[in-house]
């Protein structure tokens, strides 16, 4: 059974949003990181870039698949996780805490994201 | 979907579970990465029950078999193992096997999960009225597979108290467990020592349940079918549907060894006479970061020089490597090669095969 906290914002394509004080804290669900296998590389986005909803922010090697994980809001990066450049298997061990990938600034609500139940229900 | 006899030992190890070839399978159990190193320095249980067996039995099934095959069926005594691409009538391959003699009129073929079904109707379409006393089983529903590999898999066998310190790399045993036959045989598809066993489903629950519990001491950990890809492109097996495909001239796939062209007859042996070959299986290291993926396109200059067949991070030499059908000019080691991952022209060089010696190559 994946792991999916309630207190987080989902996309259907497996992201996970936080959003606090006008900035969005975005990472890859649980669900991802398994279908994903064990992941060897992250090609982090450059800090001050603009993203819209739905633009490739960023894409994770798998020793598997090359995947594009896609911006949830629109805004701009603000912050990036470098730890996890160098250490791409944090996002397999820990993808809702220490495998978080970006920081945006945005003013969106999130109010269009899923919630917990309505993610599962899209990954079942 | 399909599910061999050990599917709920796989749920119950918590595997991820993926559609291969029609069978739920599982793809990894913990990590690709340690699965995969565990197996080069302990040993891994793989369930391959996936994989069909087709008997061939009669008089005549060792001539028919030598027409079927490209290797040589001669060079097979009772209690030996073969491998041999299967070719069809353009050179190509139809599926890469494993042939066992178990005696002068019955051999058993062991094929790919993928291929079951169209191998059993090539070998049924081929076999001709020239062969009067031959019948052919497909016997895949009944018999499960497990490999185990790597190099404390034989202090593991001997624990369990099958006698096979006699049996050399490519032969095998017909041994007794639980009153039954069984199939042990020194074959493998990681370049570890190892094991497979083939033997009828009503068995293979407990066996791999007893593996699985003597093999503790020795560090024995299910293996998935991610890391089956990942060891079998270190030491370069080539894979049916990558580097082994029904349009691709077999002898440019490098399984030119296992074809017998002193043979007088075999399906595929005038294509490989009057084709020209212009390809040539190729390996490679990126030099430049990025992982090569089957069916990424491979340049050289301005020019596009064949495609990716298989490519991965590769755990044992922390690399990212891979496999490539190019064009046969300026392929020698050491030349450049641009490999276009999304979009992305990505600096390569090709190397010698393989990265990784399989054990019978090795020096120690």
């Amino acid at each position: 059974m994946s792991n999916i906290p309630e207190d987080l914002k989902y996309d259907k394509s497996h992201e996970w949003i936080k959003i606090e004080d006008g900035k969005a804290l975005v990472g890859i669900t649980d669900h991802a990181q398994t279908e994903l296998t064990d992941i060897v590389f992250v090609e982090l986005p450059e800090i001050g870039a603009e993203v819209k909803t739905g633009d490739v922010m960023l894409v994770i090697e798998s020793v598997k698949v090359a995947a594009d994980v896609y911006s949830p809001v629109n805004g701009k990066i603000v912050e990036v996780n470098e730890e996890v450049e160098s250490t791409p298997e944090l996002l397999n061990q820990d993808p809702y805490g220490k495998g978080w990938l970006v920081k945006i600034e945005t003013d969106d609500s999130g109010e269009t994201l899923l919630d917990a139940a309505g993610y599962r229900s899209s990954i079942e | 979907m399909k599910q061999t006899v050990l599917y709920n030992q796989h749920i119950s190890l918590s595997a991820s579970m993926v559609d291969f070839a029609g069978f739920m399978m599982p793809v990894k159990y913990t990590s690709i990465i340690d699965e995969h190193l565990n197996v080069r320095k302990h040993c891994g249980l793989f369930d391959v029950s996936h994989m069909g067996q087709i008997k061939i039995l009669g008089k005549d099934a060792k001539s028919f078999l030598q027409y079927l095959i490209a290797n040589n069926v001669d060079k097979l005594r009772i209690g030996q193992v073969i491998y041999s691409p299967l070719l069809n009538e353009t050179g190509g391959v139809v599926d890469d096997i494993l042939i066992y003699m178990l005696n002068e009129t019955e051999f058993l073929l062991v094929v790919n999960a993928s291929n079951i079904e169209k191998d059993f109707t090539w070998i049924q379409t081929h076999l001709s009225s020239t062969y009067e006393n031959v019948s052919i089983d497909n016997m895949s529903m009944n018999y499960s597979m497990i490999a185990l590999q790597g190099p404390d898999s034989e202090k593991l066998m001997k624990k369990t108290g099958f006698e096979l310190a006699d049996l050399s790399y490519y032969e095998f045993k017909e041994i007794y467990y639980k009153d039954e036959k069984i199939i042990i045989s020194r074959t493998g598809y990681t370049g570890e020592v190892g094991f497979e066993i083939i033997l009828e489903n009503s068995l293979a629950e407990s066996f791999w349940i007893m593996l699985l519990n003597e093999g503790k001491e020795f560090n024995l950990k299910p293996v998935g079918l991610g890391a089956r890809d990942s060891l079998r492109l270190e030491v370069c097996f080539p894979l049916y549907g990558h580097e082994l495909q029904d349009d691709v001239l077999a002898i440019e796939s490098g399984v030119s060894w296992a074809i017998d062209m002193n043979k007088e007859s075999f399906i595929g042996r005038e294509a490989l006479v009057n084709t020209r070959s212009n390809y040539k299986l190729i390996a490679f290291e990126m030099v430049e970061r990025g992982i090569p993926r089957a069916g990424y396109d491979v340049c050289q200059g301005d020019n596009s020089v064949g495609k990716v067949t298989s490519g991965s991070f590769l755990p044992s030499l922390k690399k990212n490597m891979g496999l490539a059908l190019v064009r046969k000019e300026q392929t020698e080691i050491d030349s450049e090669i641009f490999i276009n991952i999304r979009s992305k022209y990505v600096k390569a060089k090709i190397v010698k095969k393989p990265f990784l010696l399989p054990f019978n190559r090795r020096k120690n």
